[in-house]
Protein backbone atom coordinates (compact mmCIF):
# COMPACT_ATOMS: atom_id res chain seq x y z
CA UNK A 1 0.00 0.00 0.00
CA UNK A 2 2.49 1.95 1.15
CA UNK A 3 4.51 1.64 -2.42
CA UNK A 4 1.21 2.40 -4.12
CA UNK A 5 1.01 5.25 -2.62
CA UNK A 6 4.33 6.90 -3.70
CA UNK A 7 3.68 5.50 -7.23
CA UNK A 8 0.25 7.03 -7.06
CA UNK A 9 1.74 10.63 -6.16
CA UNK A 10 4.22 10.76 -8.53
CA UNK A 11 1.64 9.75 -11.45
CA UNK A 12 -0.68 12.64 -10.06
CA UNK A 13 2.11 14.94 -10.08
CA UNK A 14 3.28 14.08 -13.63
CA UNK A 15 -0.14 15.46 -14.15
CA UNK A 16 -0.25 17.87 -12.66
CA UNK A 17 2.84 19.58 -12.20
CA UNK A 18 2.65 19.64 -16.34
CA UNK A 19 2.23 21.92 -18.66
CA UNK A 20 -0.21 19.41 -21.00
CA UNK A 21 -1.84 18.38 -17.86
CA UNK A 22 -3.03 22.39 -17.61
CA UNK A 23 -3.72 21.98 -21.51
CA UNK A 24 -5.87 19.37 -21.53
CA UNK A 25 -7.91 20.03 -18.61
CA UNK A 26 -8.57 24.04 -20.50
CA UNK A 27 -9.28 22.00 -23.15
CA UNK A 28 -12.00 20.36 -21.59
CA UNK A 29 -13.13 23.09 -19.81
CA UNK A 30 -13.67 25.34 -23.10
CA UNK A 31 -15.84 22.05 -24.89
CA UNK A 32 -17.91 22.27 -21.82
CA UNK A 33 -18.67 25.85 -21.53
CA UNK A 34 -19.43 25.59 -25.20
CA UNK A 35 -21.98 22.97 -23.90
CA UNK A 36 -23.28 25.04 -21.76
CA UNK A 37 -24.10 28.06 -23.75
CA UNK A 38 -25.88 26.07 -26.25
CA UNK A 39 -27.65 24.77 -23.15
CA UNK A 40 -28.81 28.58 -21.96
CA UNK A 41 -29.90 29.12 -25.96
CA UNK A 42 -32.35 26.11 -25.93
CA UNK A 43 -33.44 26.90 -22.26
CA UNK A 44 -33.98 30.70 -23.29
CA UNK A 45 -35.65 29.94 -26.57
CA UNK A 46 -38.42 26.91 -25.23
CA UNK A 47 -39.50 25.65 -21.78
CA UNK A 48 -38.64 21.92 -21.74
CA UNK A 49 -39.49 19.19 -19.03
CA UNK A 50 -36.43 17.47 -19.10
CA UNK A 51 -33.93 18.10 -15.99
CA UNK A 52 -30.83 20.45 -16.98
CA UNK A 53 -28.36 17.86 -16.62
CA UNK A 54 -30.26 15.64 -19.10
CA UNK A 55 -30.11 18.55 -22.01
CA UNK A 56 -26.65 18.75 -20.83
CA UNK A 57 -26.16 15.61 -22.65
CA UNK A 58 -28.02 15.69 -25.28
CA UNK A 59 -25.75 17.60 -26.89
CA UNK A 60 -22.77 15.64 -28.74
CA UNK A 61 -20.18 17.85 -26.48
CA UNK A 62 -20.03 14.92 -24.07
CA UNK A 63 -19.02 12.50 -26.20
CA UNK A 64 -16.42 14.67 -28.11
CA UNK A 65 -14.96 15.43 -25.31
CA UNK A 66 -14.61 11.77 -23.51
CA UNK A 67 -13.29 10.07 -26.72
CA UNK A 68 -10.82 12.93 -27.55
CA UNK A 69 -9.25 13.61 -24.01
CA UNK A 70 -9.31 10.10 -22.83
CA UNK A 71 -6.41 8.99 -25.40
CA UNK A 72 -4.55 12.49 -24.86
CA UNK A 73 -4.76 11.66 -21.10
CA UNK A 74 -3.58 7.92 -20.89
CA UNK A 75 -1.35 7.68 -24.19
CA UNK A 76 1.76 9.14 -21.79
CA UNK A 77 1.23 6.04 -19.01
CA UNK A 78 3.02 3.28 -20.37
CA UNK A 79 4.67 4.38 -23.74
CA UNK A 80 6.75 7.49 -22.55
CA UNK A 81 8.41 5.01 -19.77
CA UNK A 82 9.32 2.83 -22.24
CA UNK A 83 10.89 4.90 -25.25
CA UNK A 84 12.91 7.02 -22.10
CA UNK A 85 13.90 3.86 -20.68
CA UNK A 86 12.09 4.49 -17.10
CA UNK A 87 10.17 1.36 -17.29
CA UNK A 88 13.75 -0.65 -17.29
CA UNK A 89 14.38 1.33 -14.08
CA UNK A 90 10.87 1.02 -12.73
CA UNK A 91 10.33 -2.49 -13.44
CA UNK A 92 13.58 -3.31 -11.85
CA UNK A 93 12.54 -2.38 -8.50
CA UNK A 94 10.80 -5.01 -5.75
CA UNK A 95 7.33 -3.53 -6.96
CA UNK A 96 5.30 -5.76 -8.80
CA UNK A 97 3.12 -5.17 -12.02
CA UNK A 98 -0.27 -4.53 -10.88
CA UNK A 99 0.26 -1.89 -8.25
CA UNK A 100 1.92 0.06 -11.11
CA UNK A 101 -0.74 -0.67 -13.48
CA UNK A 102 -3.74 0.16 -11.50
CA UNK A 103 -1.75 3.43 -9.76
CA UNK A 104 -1.54 4.53 -12.91
CA UNK A 105 -4.78 3.87 -14.09
CA UNK A 106 -6.36 5.54 -10.73
CA UNK A 107 -4.06 8.54 -11.43
CA UNK A 108 -5.68 9.25 -14.89
CA UNK A 109 -9.19 8.75 -13.29
CA UNK A 110 -8.61 11.24 -10.55
CA UNK A 111 -7.45 13.88 -13.22
CA UNK A 112 -10.22 13.05 -15.88
CA UNK A 113 -12.54 13.53 -13.12
CA UNK A 114 -10.64 16.98 -11.99
CA UNK A 115 -11.19 17.90 -15.23
CA UNK A 116 -15.07 17.94 -15.06
CA UNK A 117 -15.29 19.21 -12.14
CA UNK A 118 -15.71 23.26 -13.63
CA UNK A 119 -19.09 21.53 -14.84
CA UNK A 120 -20.10 21.78 -11.29
CA UNK A 121 -19.93 25.81 -11.18
CA UNK A 122 -22.31 25.64 -14.80
CA UNK A 123 -25.16 23.50 -12.74
CA UNK A 124 -24.72 25.70 -9.48
CA UNK A 125 -24.89 29.20 -12.21
CA UNK A 126 -28.25 27.32 -13.90
CA UNK A 127 -29.84 26.77 -10.19
CA UNK A 128 -28.74 30.01 -8.98
CA UNK A 129 -30.87 32.25 -12.17
CA UNK A 130 -34.05 29.95 -12.50
CA UNK A 131 -34.21 29.48 -8.83
CA UNK A 132 -35.78 26.05 -9.41
CA UNK A 133 -34.53 23.72 -6.98
CA UNK A 134 -36.34 21.09 -9.13
CA UNK A 135 -34.41 21.45 -12.00
CA UNK A 136 -31.54 19.81 -10.47
CA UNK A 137 -31.78 17.16 -7.63
CA UNK A 138 -29.35 15.36 -5.87
CA UNK A 139 -30.48 12.07 -7.82
CA UNK A 140 -30.03 13.56 -11.35
CA UNK A 141 -26.70 15.00 -10.64
CA UNK A 142 -25.24 12.19 -8.53
CA UNK A 143 -26.54 9.85 -11.53
CA UNK A 144 -24.47 12.84 -14.06
CA UNK A 145 -21.48 12.37 -12.34
CA UNK A 146 -21.52 8.60 -11.67
CA UNK A 147 -21.94 8.58 -15.85
CA UNK A 148 -19.09 10.97 -15.71
CA UNK A 149 -16.95 8.42 -13.49
CA UNK A 150 -18.11 5.44 -15.44
CA UNK A 151 -17.47 6.08 -18.90
CA UNK A 152 -14.08 7.85 -18.04
CA UNK A 153 -12.95 4.86 -16.20
CA UNK A 154 -14.28 2.32 -19.30
CA UNK A 155 -12.31 4.54 -21.71
CA UNK A 156 -9.15 5.33 -19.74
CA UNK A 157 -8.66 1.92 -18.86
CA UNK A 158 -9.03 1.32 -23.00
CA UNK A 159 -6.31 3.72 -23.09
CA UNK A 160 -3.92 2.43 -20.29
CA UNK A 161 -4.29 -1.08 -22.89
CA UNK A 162 -3.29 1.03 -25.38
CA UNK A 163 -0.50 2.78 -23.87
CA UNK A 164 1.26 -0.51 -22.73
CA UNK A 165 1.22 -1.74 -26.11
CA UNK A 166 2.99 0.87 -27.90
CA UNK A 167 6.26 2.45 -27.55
CA UNK A 168 5.14 5.62 -28.87
CA UNK A 169 3.06 7.82 -27.50
CA UNK A 170 1.22 9.18 -31.02
CA UNK A 171 0.88 5.17 -31.74
CA UNK A 172 -0.55 4.76 -28.30
CA UNK A 173 -3.46 7.77 -28.79
CA UNK A 174 -4.38 6.64 -31.98
CA UNK A 175 -4.81 2.94 -30.69
CA UNK A 176 -7.07 4.16 -28.12
CA UNK A 177 -9.25 6.42 -30.20
CA UNK A 178 -9.85 3.98 -32.64
CA UNK A 179 -10.90 1.68 -29.95
CA UNK A 180 -12.41 3.81 -28.06
CA UNK A 181 -15.02 5.10 -31.14
CA UNK A 182 -15.26 1.73 -32.14
CA UNK A 183 -17.01 0.80 -28.93
CA UNK A 184 -19.04 4.06 -28.91
CA UNK A 185 -20.54 2.72 -32.39
CA UNK A 186 -20.81 -0.88 -31.27
CA UNK A 187 -24.26 0.65 -29.62
CA UNK A 188 -25.52 2.33 -32.82
CA UNK A 189 -25.30 -1.13 -34.12
CA UNK A 190 -28.07 -2.26 -32.45
CA UNK A 191 -30.27 0.14 -33.90
CA UNK A 192 -29.13 -0.25 -37.47
CA UNK A 193 -30.07 -3.98 -37.11
CA UNK A 194 -33.53 -5.18 -38.42
CA UNK A 195 -36.12 -6.08 -36.10
CA UNK A 196 -36.18 -10.11 -36.79
CA UNK A 197 -32.46 -10.08 -35.75
CA UNK A 198 -33.39 -10.64 -31.72
CA UNK A 199 -30.07 -11.75 -29.84
CA UNK A 200 -28.38 -9.69 -31.66
CA UNK A 201 -29.75 -6.58 -31.04
CA UNK A 202 -29.70 -7.15 -27.11
CA UNK A 203 -26.50 -7.88 -26.90
CA UNK A 204 -25.13 -4.91 -28.67
CA UNK A 205 -27.67 -2.97 -26.58
CA UNK A 206 -25.05 -3.54 -23.53
CA UNK A 207 -22.64 -1.25 -25.87
CA UNK A 208 -25.22 1.53 -26.36
CA UNK A 209 -23.23 3.82 -24.24
CA UNK A 210 -24.71 7.09 -26.00
CA UNK A 211 -28.48 5.33 -23.98
CA UNK A 212 -27.09 4.54 -21.01
CA UNK A 213 -25.10 7.70 -20.34
CA UNK A 214 -28.53 9.25 -21.48
CA UNK A 215 -30.03 7.41 -18.51
CA UNK A 216 -27.82 8.68 -15.97
CA UNK A 217 -28.19 12.21 -17.24
CA UNK A 218 -31.86 11.41 -16.18
CA UNK A 219 -30.83 10.02 -12.66
CA UNK A 220 -31.63 6.52 -13.75
CA UNK A 221 -29.50 4.07 -12.49
CA UNK A 222 -29.65 1.00 -14.10
CA UNK A 223 -27.28 -2.10 -12.27
CA UNK A 224 -27.28 -3.74 -15.27
CA UNK A 225 -25.43 -0.88 -16.96
CA UNK A 226 -22.79 -0.44 -13.67
CA UNK A 227 -21.99 -3.92 -13.56
CA UNK A 228 -21.18 -3.64 -17.50
CA UNK A 229 -19.12 -0.63 -17.02
CA UNK A 230 -17.28 -1.83 -14.11
CA UNK A 231 -16.66 -5.34 -15.70
CA UNK A 232 -15.49 -3.84 -18.40
CA UNK A 233 -12.93 -1.60 -16.70
CA UNK A 234 -11.49 -5.06 -14.77
CA UNK A 235 -11.36 -6.50 -18.22
CA UNK A 236 -9.35 -3.97 -19.65
CA UNK A 237 -7.10 -3.44 -16.42
CA UNK A 238 -6.60 -7.36 -16.41
CA UNK A 239 -5.40 -6.94 -20.33
CA UNK A 240 -3.06 -3.99 -19.65
CA UNK A 241 -1.64 -6.20 -17.00
CA UNK A 242 -0.75 -9.17 -19.41
CA UNK A 243 0.60 -6.28 -22.06
CA UNK A 244 2.64 -5.07 -19.16
CA UNK A 245 4.10 -8.89 -18.14
CA UNK A 246 4.40 -9.94 -21.67
CA UNK A 247 8.23 -8.61 -21.69
CA UNK A 248 8.70 -12.08 -19.32
CA UNK A 249 6.83 -14.30 -21.49
CA UNK A 250 9.08 -16.43 -23.09
CA UNK B 1 25.61 -17.70 3.46
CA UNK B 2 28.52 -15.69 1.92
CA UNK B 3 29.61 -19.10 0.57
CA UNK B 4 27.28 -18.13 -2.14
CA UNK B 5 28.18 -16.55 -4.92
CA UNK B 6 26.45 -13.45 -5.88
CA UNK B 7 26.18 -14.06 -10.05
CA UNK B 8 25.73 -17.58 -10.62
CA UNK B 9 25.54 -17.55 -14.56
CA UNK B 10 25.05 -21.30 -16.07
CA UNK B 11 24.49 -21.47 -19.96
CA UNK B 12 22.55 -18.70 -20.40
CA UNK B 13 20.85 -18.19 -23.53
CA UNK B 14 18.72 -15.40 -25.18
CA UNK B 15 17.65 -15.30 -28.44
CA UNK B 16 15.28 -12.53 -29.92
CA UNK B 17 13.14 -13.48 -32.77
CA UNK B 18 15.95 -14.94 -35.53
CA UNK B 19 18.68 -13.21 -33.48
CA UNK B 20 20.74 -14.88 -30.81
CA UNK B 21 22.05 -12.47 -28.37
CA UNK B 22 23.86 -14.54 -25.92
CA UNK B 23 24.93 -17.87 -27.05
CA UNK B 24 25.54 -20.14 -23.86
CA UNK B 25 27.52 -18.33 -21.44
CA UNK B 26 28.53 -19.03 -17.63
CA UNK B 27 30.25 -17.25 -15.27
CA UNK B 28 30.30 -16.62 -11.19
CA UNK B 29 31.42 -13.59 -9.30
CA UNK B 30 31.95 -13.63 -6.17
CA UNK B 31 30.82 -11.18 -3.18
CA UNK B 32 33.41 -7.71 -3.03
CA UNK B 33 34.24 -8.50 -6.80
CA UNK B 34 34.38 -5.35 -9.18
CA UNK B 35 34.00 -7.29 -12.55
CA UNK B 36 33.72 -5.87 -16.21
CA UNK B 37 31.94 -7.13 -18.87
CA UNK B 38 33.99 -6.24 -21.92
CA UNK B 39 32.97 -6.11 -25.99
CA UNK B 40 32.30 -4.28 -28.52
CA UNK B 41 28.53 -3.06 -29.41
CA UNK B 42 26.13 -5.73 -30.14
CA UNK B 43 28.25 -8.11 -28.05
CA UNK B 44 25.58 -9.00 -25.65
CA UNK B 45 26.26 -6.81 -22.44
CA UNK B 46 23.67 -4.99 -22.14
CA UNK B 47 20.79 -8.30 -23.05
CA UNK B 48 22.82 -9.88 -19.80
CA UNK B 49 22.50 -7.36 -17.34
CA UNK B 50 19.41 -6.99 -18.52
CA UNK B 51 18.66 -10.87 -17.85
CA UNK B 52 20.43 -10.32 -14.78
CA UNK B 53 18.37 -7.41 -13.54
CA UNK B 54 14.96 -9.69 -13.95
CA UNK B 55 14.16 -7.04 -16.65
CA UNK B 56 13.73 -10.15 -19.43
CA UNK B 57 13.53 -13.64 -19.11
CA UNK B 58 16.09 -15.95 -20.63
CA UNK B 59 15.56 -18.12 -23.89
CA UNK B 60 17.55 -20.89 -21.65
CA UNK B 61 20.05 -21.44 -19.20
CA UNK B 62 20.25 -20.32 -15.50
CA UNK B 63 21.39 -17.21 -13.59
CA UNK B 64 20.91 -16.46 -10.08
CA UNK B 65 21.91 -13.52 -7.94
CA UNK B 66 22.74 -14.25 -4.32
CA UNK B 67 21.10 -17.65 -5.04
CA UNK B 68 17.57 -16.67 -5.84
CA UNK B 69 16.33 -17.47 -9.51
CA UNK B 70 15.97 -14.26 -11.56
CA UNK B 71 13.03 -15.55 -13.02
CA UNK B 72 11.02 -17.34 -10.39
CA UNK B 73 12.55 -15.49 -7.22
CA UNK B 74 12.59 -11.79 -9.54
CA UNK B 75 11.28 -9.82 -6.25
CA UNK B 76 13.90 -11.76 -3.88
CA UNK B 77 16.64 -10.39 -6.34
CA UNK B 78 15.13 -7.15 -7.37
CA UNK B 79 15.42 -6.32 -3.64
CA UNK B 80 19.28 -6.94 -4.12
CA UNK B 81 20.32 -5.06 -7.00
CA UNK B 82 20.43 -1.87 -8.36
CA UNK B 83 20.44 -1.34 -11.43
CA UNK B 84 21.83 1.59 -13.81
CA UNK B 85 20.50 0.44 -17.31
CA UNK B 86 21.91 1.51 -20.67
CA UNK B 87 21.73 5.97 -21.48
CA UNK B 88 20.37 6.32 -17.37
CA UNK B 89 16.93 6.84 -17.76
CA UNK B 90 15.72 9.32 -15.39
CA UNK B 91 12.50 11.74 -15.31
CA UNK B 92 13.43 14.69 -16.52
CA UNK B 93 10.69 16.86 -14.64
CA UNK B 94 11.30 15.51 -10.91
CA UNK B 95 14.26 17.26 -8.89
CA UNK B 96 17.11 15.11 -7.70
CA UNK B 97 16.00 14.73 -3.85
CA UNK B 98 12.27 14.66 -5.17
CA UNK B 99 13.75 11.73 -7.64
CA UNK B 100 15.95 10.02 -5.09
CA UNK B 101 13.29 9.99 -2.39
CA UNK B 102 10.72 8.30 -4.92
CA UNK B 103 13.05 5.33 -5.85
CA UNK B 104 14.10 4.92 -2.24
CA UNK B 105 10.14 4.38 -1.22
CA UNK B 106 9.64 2.31 -4.21
CA UNK B 107 12.64 0.20 -3.25
CA UNK B 108 11.01 -0.04 -0.08
CA UNK B 109 12.25 1.94 2.24
CA UNK B 110 10.42 3.66 4.90
CA UNK B 111 9.88 7.15 5.62
CA UNK B 112 12.27 7.94 7.62
CA UNK B 113 15.25 5.46 6.09
CA UNK B 114 15.04 6.75 2.76
CA UNK B 115 15.76 10.27 3.75
CA UNK B 116 18.78 9.28 5.46
CA UNK B 117 19.62 7.11 2.66
CA UNK B 118 18.54 9.69 0.17
CA UNK B 119 21.21 12.44 2.06
CA UNK B 120 23.94 9.90 2.13
CA UNK B 121 24.15 8.73 -1.48
CA UNK B 122 24.08 12.57 -2.10
CA UNK B 123 26.75 13.37 -0.14
CA UNK B 124 28.63 10.25 -1.34
CA UNK B 125 27.93 10.94 -5.48
CA UNK B 126 28.39 14.43 -4.95
CA UNK B 127 24.89 16.10 -5.27
CA UNK B 128 24.52 17.78 -2.42
CA UNK B 129 24.22 21.22 -4.53
CA UNK B 130 22.00 20.00 -6.89
CA UNK B 131 19.72 18.76 -4.60
CA UNK B 132 16.88 20.98 -5.46
CA UNK B 133 17.47 21.24 -8.91
CA UNK B 134 15.28 19.76 -12.18
CA UNK B 135 16.77 16.73 -13.28
CA UNK B 136 16.04 17.72 -17.39
CA UNK B 137 18.01 20.83 -16.55
CA UNK B 138 21.42 19.24 -15.00
CA UNK B 139 24.27 18.35 -17.03
CA UNK B 140 25.52 15.15 -18.39
CA UNK B 141 27.92 14.12 -15.37
CA UNK B 142 25.47 14.94 -12.51
CA UNK B 143 22.35 13.30 -14.29
CA UNK B 144 25.07 10.05 -14.35
CA UNK B 145 25.67 10.21 -10.39
CA UNK B 146 21.94 10.78 -9.83
CA UNK B 147 21.35 7.58 -11.71
CA UNK B 148 24.32 6.15 -9.61
CA UNK B 149 22.86 7.45 -6.59
CA UNK B 150 19.28 5.60 -7.54
CA UNK B 151 21.16 2.49 -8.10
CA UNK B 152 22.80 3.04 -4.17
CA UNK B 153 19.88 4.59 -2.20
CA UNK B 154 18.71 0.67 -1.19
CA UNK B 155 22.50 -0.47 -0.20
CA UNK B 156 21.85 -3.72 -2.46
CA UNK B 157 24.27 -6.16 -2.51
CA UNK B 158 24.97 -6.28 -6.17
CA UNK B 159 25.41 -2.86 -8.57
CA UNK B 160 24.68 -3.48 -12.11
CA UNK B 161 25.87 -0.36 -14.16
CA UNK B 162 25.24 -0.67 -17.94
CA UNK B 163 28.20 1.65 -19.58
CA UNK B 164 28.11 4.42 -16.43
CA UNK B 165 30.79 6.94 -18.12
CA UNK B 166 29.79 6.61 -21.62
CA UNK B 167 29.30 10.05 -22.86
CA UNK B 168 30.84 11.67 -19.69
CA UNK B 169 33.91 14.31 -20.37
CA UNK B 170 37.54 13.07 -18.89
CA UNK B 171 37.38 14.76 -15.54
CA UNK B 172 33.40 13.23 -14.98
CA UNK B 173 34.98 10.13 -16.03
CA UNK B 174 37.66 10.18 -13.40
CA UNK B 175 34.92 11.22 -10.55
CA UNK B 176 32.34 8.17 -11.39
CA UNK B 177 35.21 5.83 -11.62
CA UNK B 178 36.62 6.85 -8.54
CA UNK B 179 32.80 6.65 -7.21
CA UNK B 180 32.68 3.32 -8.53
CA UNK B 181 36.12 2.08 -7.26
CA UNK B 182 34.92 3.32 -3.61
CA UNK B 183 32.20 0.87 -4.02
CA UNK B 184 34.73 -2.14 -3.48
CA UNK B 185 34.57 -2.50 -0.14
CA UNK B 186 30.57 -3.08 0.42
CA UNK B 187 28.82 -3.75 -3.01
CA UNK B 188 29.95 -6.10 -5.43
CA UNK B 189 29.85 -4.20 -8.88
CA UNK B 190 29.41 -5.86 -12.49
CA UNK B 191 29.89 -2.90 -14.78
CA UNK B 192 29.99 -2.84 -18.74
CA UNK B 193 31.64 -1.02 -21.06
CA UNK B 194 33.99 -1.31 -24.22
CA UNK B 195 36.74 1.48 -23.15
CA UNK B 196 39.27 -0.93 -22.14
CA UNK B 197 41.31 1.31 -19.90
CA UNK B 198 38.26 2.40 -17.82
CA UNK B 199 37.65 -1.21 -17.02
CA UNK B 200 41.89 -2.09 -16.61
CA UNK B 201 41.47 0.53 -13.84
CA UNK B 202 38.08 -0.33 -11.94
CA UNK B 203 37.63 -4.12 -12.36
CA UNK B 204 39.48 -6.59 -10.48
CA UNK B 205 38.19 -9.22 -12.81
CA UNK B 206 37.32 -8.49 -16.47
CA UNK B 207 34.85 -10.94 -18.82
CA UNK B 208 35.52 -10.11 -22.82
CA UNK B 209 32.06 -10.91 -24.42
CA UNK B 210 32.10 -11.35 -28.47
CA UNK B 211 28.92 -11.64 -30.58
CA UNK B 212 27.24 -13.25 -27.28
CA UNK B 213 30.11 -15.70 -26.53
CA UNK B 214 32.82 -15.44 -23.25
CA UNK B 215 36.23 -14.91 -25.04
CA UNK B 216 38.42 -14.78 -22.06
CA UNK B 217 37.87 -14.26 -18.83
CA UNK B 218 40.91 -13.06 -16.06
CA UNK B 219 42.48 -10.62 -13.99
CA UNK B 220 43.62 -7.60 -16.30
CA UNK B 221 47.46 -8.65 -15.43
CA UNK B 222 46.82 -12.15 -16.46
CA UNK B 223 45.31 -10.99 -19.61
CA UNK B 224 48.03 -9.10 -19.97
CA UNK B 225 50.68 -11.99 -18.94
CA UNK B 226 48.86 -13.63 -21.61
CA UNK B 227 50.29 -11.91 -24.14
CA UNK B 228 53.38 -10.97 -22.83
CA UNK B 229 55.32 -14.30 -23.17
CA UNK B 230 55.83 -12.86 -27.11
CA UNK B 231 56.47 -9.26 -25.96
CA UNK B 232 59.11 -7.86 -27.76
CA UNK B 233 62.31 -6.55 -25.82
CA UNK B 234 63.92 -2.97 -27.14
CA UNK B 235 67.25 -2.23 -26.28
CA UNK B 236 69.30 0.67 -27.74
CA UNK B 237 72.82 -0.04 -27.49
CA UNK B 238 75.77 1.63 -29.07
CA UNK B 239 77.88 -1.23 -30.94
CA UNK B 240 78.35 -1.51 -34.66
CA UNK B 241 75.07 -3.47 -36.34
CA UNK B 242 77.65 -6.28 -37.36
CA UNK B 243 78.34 -7.10 -34.14
CA UNK B 244 75.11 -6.89 -32.89
CA UNK B 245 73.59 -8.88 -35.72
CA UNK B 246 76.24 -11.64 -34.46
CA UNK B 247 75.02 -11.44 -31.02
CA UNK B 248 71.41 -11.75 -31.53
CA UNK B 249 71.96 -14.38 -33.84
CA UNK B 250 73.85 -16.32 -31.11
CA UNK B 251 71.52 -15.81 -28.04
CA UNK B 252 69.47 -18.98 -28.04
CA UNK B 253 66.48 -17.06 -26.72
CA UNK B 254 66.05 -14.81 -29.20
CA UNK B 255 63.47 -15.71 -32.07
CA UNK B 256 63.72 -12.72 -34.39
CA UNK B 257 65.54 -9.57 -34.16
CA UNK B 258 65.88 -6.11 -35.94
CA UNK B 259 68.30 -3.89 -35.97
CA UNK B 260 68.02 0.06 -36.91
CA UNK B 261 70.02 2.82 -36.53
CA UNK B 262 69.30 5.46 -34.17
CA UNK B 263 71.27 8.01 -34.04
CA UNK B 264 75.26 8.67 -33.49
CA UNK B 265 76.69 5.24 -32.62
CA UNK B 266 73.46 4.03 -31.27
CA UNK B 267 71.38 1.06 -32.86
CA UNK B 268 67.86 0.19 -31.93
CA UNK B 269 67.58 -3.19 -31.64
CA UNK B 270 63.78 -4.97 -31.35
CA UNK B 271 64.02 -9.00 -30.39
CA UNK B 272 61.60 -11.24 -30.41
CA UNK B 273 61.91 -13.78 -27.43
CA UNK B 274 60.83 -17.60 -27.25
CA UNK B 275 57.77 -17.94 -25.60
CA UNK B 276 58.57 -17.54 -21.91
CA UNK B 277 61.74 -16.10 -21.94
CA UNK B 278 63.22 -13.05 -20.36
CA UNK B 279 65.84 -11.26 -22.39
CA UNK B 280 66.40 -8.58 -20.39
CA UNK B 281 69.19 -9.91 -17.76
CA UNK B 282 71.22 -11.59 -20.89
CA UNK B 283 71.15 -8.68 -22.92
CA UNK B 284 72.78 -6.68 -19.42
CA UNK B 285 74.86 -8.90 -19.18
CA UNK B 286 76.21 -8.93 -22.93
CA UNK B 287 76.36 -5.53 -22.94
CA UNK B 288 78.65 -5.30 -19.77
CA UNK B 289 81.00 -8.01 -20.85
CA UNK B 290 81.54 -6.18 -24.10
CA UNK B 291 81.77 -2.70 -22.82
CA UNK B 292 78.85 -1.60 -24.79
CA UNK B 293 77.05 1.64 -23.78
CA UNK B 294 73.18 0.33 -23.11
CA UNK B 295 71.03 3.58 -23.05
CA UNK B 296 67.62 1.90 -23.16
CA UNK B 297 66.26 -1.51 -22.39
CA UNK B 298 62.71 -2.25 -22.34
CA UNK B 299 60.09 -4.89 -22.60
CA UNK B 300 57.00 -3.56 -24.62
CA UNK B 301 53.88 -4.10 -22.27
CA UNK B 302 51.24 -5.27 -24.20
CA UNK B 303 48.39 -2.75 -23.28
CA UNK B 304 44.91 -4.62 -22.84
CA UNK B 305 43.93 -3.30 -25.72
CA UNK B 306 46.01 -5.47 -27.94
CA UNK B 307 45.02 -8.28 -25.85
CA UNK B 308 41.15 -7.08 -26.85
CA UNK B 309 41.76 -6.84 -30.77
CA UNK B 310 43.48 -10.11 -31.02
CA UNK B 311 41.01 -11.61 -29.09
CA UNK B 312 38.22 -10.32 -30.98
CA UNK B 313 40.23 -10.41 -34.11
CA UNK B 314 41.10 -13.50 -34.05
CA UNK B 315 37.03 -14.42 -33.94
CA UNK B 316 36.16 -12.10 -36.75
CA UNK B 317 38.97 -14.33 -38.93
CA UNK B 318 37.83 -17.91 -37.55
CA UNK B 319 34.15 -16.86 -39.19
CA UNK B 320 35.47 -15.88 -42.43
Amino acid sequence: MRVFMTLLRRELASFFLSVTGYIIIAAVTLLNSLSFVVLMTNLGSDPSLMPVTEMFYRTYFFWLIVLLSTPVITMRLFALEKSSGTFETLMTTPVGDLPVVVAKFAAALIFYLTAWLPTLVCLLTVRHFTGQGGALDAGTVGGMYLGIFLTGGLFLSLGCFASALSRSQMAAAMISFVLGVSLFSLGFLAEALPVTAQWQSQALSYFGLFEQMHDFARGVVDTRTVVFYVSAIFFFLFLTLRAVESRRWK
Amino acid sequence: MSQIPMIEVSNLTKRYAGRTAVADISFTVGRGEIVGLLGPNGAGKSTTMRILSTFLPATSGTVRVAGFDVFRESVEVRRRIGFMPENNPLYPEMRVREYLKYRARLKGLGWRRSRERVATVMEQCGLTDVDRRIIGQLSKGYKQRVGLADALVHEPDLIILDEPTIGLDPNQIRSVRQLIKSLADRHTVLISTHILPEAEMMCSRMLILYAGEILAADTPENLQKLMQGSSPVVAEIAAPAEALRAAWAAMPGVLQFDVAASGGDFHRCTLTPRDGCDLRPEIFLLARERGWVLRELMRSRHSLEDVYVQVTQRNEEEEN
